[in-house]
């Protein structure tokens, strides 16, 4: 069995919090992934990657023109950084959490990969 | 009249290295023109903190980095011209420009110290008039006390003592990007419904408010997305034009990277709808920025988009929450996990037993430290997962300091009673702040800008 297709070979992200709120900006690496990513990073997938911490709604925002989605996850921070039992309470870390996610091998997928990989 | 303002980042927070600002600093001497230094160092928390120092002792309640990120600088910005834009001021703006008034003296210099105040609200509102305006929450409501309550004011008042002459300007809570807009206004004197002008006054600042997240700070990924010389590395220098250009810049010889990624991450950091980022000045919209890559280490942004700003203003309030309790213990070896595992249970079992009240979260260093959640469903079917080196970390909050101390004790405890090889119990109660956020009339804030020693 091949070993699972990360979000991380096609894309970088980095986290932010406010409140209870978190922020997920995710970066593609080349504009070939865009289209790809847009198909299968959708909200309900984010939802359900960081469904231990109950989001009660997930909001995905396009950026085409600089080749990025920024998704808003309600109230996934344990209460936010000054409440969190956590270590993380800002939520920084989740950026890796969201680069976790599983792929699709698709045909656009592979291209892209391609396209970096060529670099 | 000046058509480049050059805004350089001394620090993107409190903790920021205290000698990042000296390669700015020396950069923005060699060049001509209106230059500034820009210094954010107001997390959400930290005017709270800075309230209740301020209330053991008058002289102080400003931020505690101040003297550290100013020394290494303060006399090369007096000497070269470049005037100094910090929120440093915390809870007491008037002690942090004496303070700092102070360190330019035994320097050999008398600069003129700008004041912003008018962010404190507790005085104006009442709990409950606060708890009416708090937004996404009921955290206020039916609580007698709190410790701080401060809006965030906008760019205006920065602009205001410029004109009044401050060599320096220090601030208490202002939204961070208004530290840069600040001094655009004071120099090209953008009206005040300019609104493309003034969003890109605000994406400037918004791109240098965390200090090298723009430039290679917090970007690294080895192999995937390198960063050189982070040992080292340069914080931005921004090159904002009269018309709202913005070049991200970084001072020649330092480490770090400014391309089209690290500026697009730094752009949408802590942003929600990219159409409408809400500011105390303007409403950001960076849905039709263009961001190219004009050289090495230089970024060019453009089209930045404003529409009028809201009618009220966010404030943040904090009140005190009791204690956060943590302790830790780790075990290693053959079968780590499972001895891991059973020892989270014996004090799980036992603390429903003593404090049934309590909610307790445990993470598992070495399974997962930071991405579990606080019901534990993560961690649980890690368990599973043979490690070699497990550390258990127990925590909980409250307000019931005998509750704690028995989650502390239990933890301790499994030294003697404990499964087989539990080693290295650290265990500390620190005191918590909590913060909620309320939506503000605009009239209810009365923002003003001083000169140190000047008559009121």
């Amino acid at each position: 069995m091949n070993a699972p297709l990360l979000l991380h070979r096609l894309a970088h992200a980095r986290a932010g919090d406010k409140g209870n709120r978190l922020n997920l900006a995710l970066v593609c690496r080349v504009p070939e992934a865009y289209a790809p990513l847009a198909a299968q990073v959708t909200p309900e997938a984010v939802a359900a990657l960081f469904s231990a911490r109950h989001p009660s709604k997930v909001v995905r925002y396009d950026l085409p023109n600089l080749g990025a989605f920024n998704f808003v996850l309600d109230d996934v921070l344990e209460g936010g950084v000054n409440a969190s039992l956590g270590l993380d309470g800002h939520g920084k870390s989740l950026s890796f959490r969201l680069l976790e996610l599983e792929l699709e091998p698709t045909e656009d997928v592979l291209r892209a990969l391609r396209v970096i990989e060529d670099r | 009249m000046a058509d480049l303002v050059r805004i350089g980042s001394g620090a993107g927070f409190a903790g920021d290295r205290t000698d990042a600002a000296v390669p700015v600093v020396a950069a923005l001497a060699r060049m001509e023109g209106p230059r500034f230094l820009m210094f954010e160092t107001l997390a959400e928390r930290t005017l709270a903190l800075c309230q209740l120092a301020r209330k053991s002792d008058p002289s102080k309640g400003y931020s505690p980095a101040l003297e550290k990120l100013l020394a290494p600088v303060l006399a090369d910005c007096l000497a070269s011209g470049i005037r100094i834009i910090g929120n440093f001021g915390a809870a007491n703006p008037q002690a942090a420009a004496e303070r700092i008034a102070q360190m330019a003296r035994d320097l050999g210099h008398a600069p003129r110290i700008g004041i912003v105040t008018g962010s404190e609200i507790d005085d104006r509102l009442s709990v409950s008039e606060l708890a009416a305006r708090e937004t996404g929450g009921t955290l206020l409501k039916g609580r007698s006390a709190i410790t701080s309550a401060d809006v965030y004011l906008g760019a205006a008042p920065i602009a205001e003592a410029l004109a009044l002459g401050a060599d320096i300007v220090v601030t208490g809570r202002v939204a961070d990007p208004a530290l840069a807009l600040g001094p655009l206004l004071h120099v090209f004197g953008w009206a005040e419904d300019d609104w493309d002008r003034l969003a890109a006054g605000t994406l400037a600042g918004h791109l240098l408010e965390c200090g090298s997240q723009v430039s290679g700070g917090y970007f690294a990924d080895p192999g995937v997305k390198d960063v050189p010389g982070l040992d080292d590395v340069g914080f931005p220098i921004l090159e904002i034009g009269r018309d709202g250009g913005i070049l991200v810049t970084k001072p020649e010889g330092t480490g770090g990277r400014i391309d089209r990624f690290t500026v697009i991450e730094q752009m949408l950091y802590e942003i929600h709808d990219p159409a409408a980022y809400l500011t105390p000045d303007v409403v950001l919209d960076i849905t039709d920025t263009r961001v190219e890559e004009v050289g090495s280490d230089r970024v060019r942004v453009s089209g930045a988009r404003g529409k009028p700003r809201p009618d009220t203003l966010k404030a943040t309030v904090c009140f005190e929450a009791g204690q956060l309790a943590e302790a830790e213990i780790s075990y290693a070896g053959p079968n780590a996990s499972a001895r891991a595992r059973l020892a989270a249970e014996v004090v799980r079992t036992r603390l429903a037993r003593r404090a049934p009240g309590l909610k307790l979260r445990v993470d598992a260093i070495g399974l997962t430290s930071v991405f579990n959640d606080t019901g534990g469903a993560t961690l649980a079917p890690l368990f599973e997962t043979e490690r070699e080196d497990v550390r258990l970390r127990f925590s909980a909050q409250s307000t019931d300091k005998a509750e704690l101390e028995m989650l502390l004790d239990e933890v301790e405890g499994l030294y003697c009673a404990g499964p087989a090889g539990g080693a290295g119990v650290r265990k500390h109660m620190t005191p918590r702040l909590s913060s909620a956020s309320c939506l503000i009339e605009r009239g209810m804030t009365s923002p003003k800008a001083t000169l140190l020693g000047a008559q009121p």
